[in-house]
């Protein structure tokens, strides 16, 4: 059978779910961003062990800025974006203000993501 | 519809399942990461983290609390990072993030595999994936 949708591909890009569509895909990406990045790391803190030098390489790309921004995109939406999953699905009365906690969500991640980009911006540039 | 009569069902009806567990466990570890990263970092404030470490190795150590990850700060002494007590605590993560992340990928995975032999060949591989990554991040935090 495999996969069978009662969409099509170009009804499905343009689905209007808006903001909680865009925290449902960004969660998603998070986590498969970190779920890629500390299975590598893990394994390649293992292969070092056994005396396979594979560790220069990754930290290489661990050290760029395009990848941390990256990766704390990941950790930081994940964490804030889980948190009000939570506390709405814990405690269901909240759910009807769910559309005020994306704002909040939002209010909470941009400033604390803004500043960790320049931060690691001007770390990139100043070396 | 009436929120307060749909959450009225008998716990018997709600089905109580597999499914329905890994929901809440879902919930509960990403609540049980928040208190042990906090605690981890409350932990390097203790240990002389303000002197020592920058923001983000502070907080590459709450990810992580394993000593490698404050090998390049400025701590004069690996020791207390080291012990038996925070490489409980970095098991303890360990092992609650792989079982989240990897039920994580399987609700993805589930959102594209739609038979069953191939929904039961995605819980298969996820089990000895999430095994194989557990013992390897114990062997790591515990050799280090």
């Amino acid at each position: 059978m495999g996969l069978n949708r009662n969409v099509s591909l170009s009804t499905a890009l343009r689905y209007k779910g808006q903001g909680p569509f865009l925290s449902f895909i960004l969660h998603r990406i998070g986590g498969l961003g970190m779920a890629v990045f500390i299975t590598i790391h893990i394994l390649s803190v293992y292969i070092e062990a056994l005396g396979w030098k594979i560790g220069d390489i990754l930290n290489d790309i661990y050290m760029n800025w395009a990848f941390q921004i990256f990766i704390f995109f990941c950790v930081l939406f994940h964490a804030i974006n889980g948190l009000r999953i939570t506390l709405l699905d814990l405690f269901p009365r909240l759910s009807t203000y769910h559309r005020e906690a994306l704002w909040i969500e939002w209010a909470l991640f941009l400033p604390v993501f803004g500043l960790s980009v320049i931060v690691i911006l001007a770390t990139a540039v100043g070396g | 519809m009436n929120r307060s009569e749909s959450r009225s069902l008998p716990l018997t009806k709600r089905g109580l399942n597999f499914e329905m567990l890994m929901w809440i466990f879902t919930r509960l570890t990403a609540l049980a990461m928040y208190a042990l990263i906090l605690f981890a970092i409350i932990g390097a404030l203790i240990m002389g983290a303000r002197q020592d470490m920058n923001l983000a190795d502070v907080l590459r150590w709450g990810f992580m609390p394993n000593s490698p990850h404050v090998q390049s700060t400025d701590v004069p002494d690996l020791g207390p990072w080291s012990t038996p007590f925070w490489r409980i605590v970095a098991s303890g993560l360990l092992l609650i993030a792989t079982a989240h992340g990897v039920h994580g990928l399987v609700v993805i995975a589930d959102d594209y595999i739609v038979t069953p032999r191939g929904r039961n060949t995605v819980r298969g591989i996820s089990i000895a994936f999430m095994l194989m990554m557990s013992f390897i991040g114990l062997y790591v935090i515990w050799t280090s």
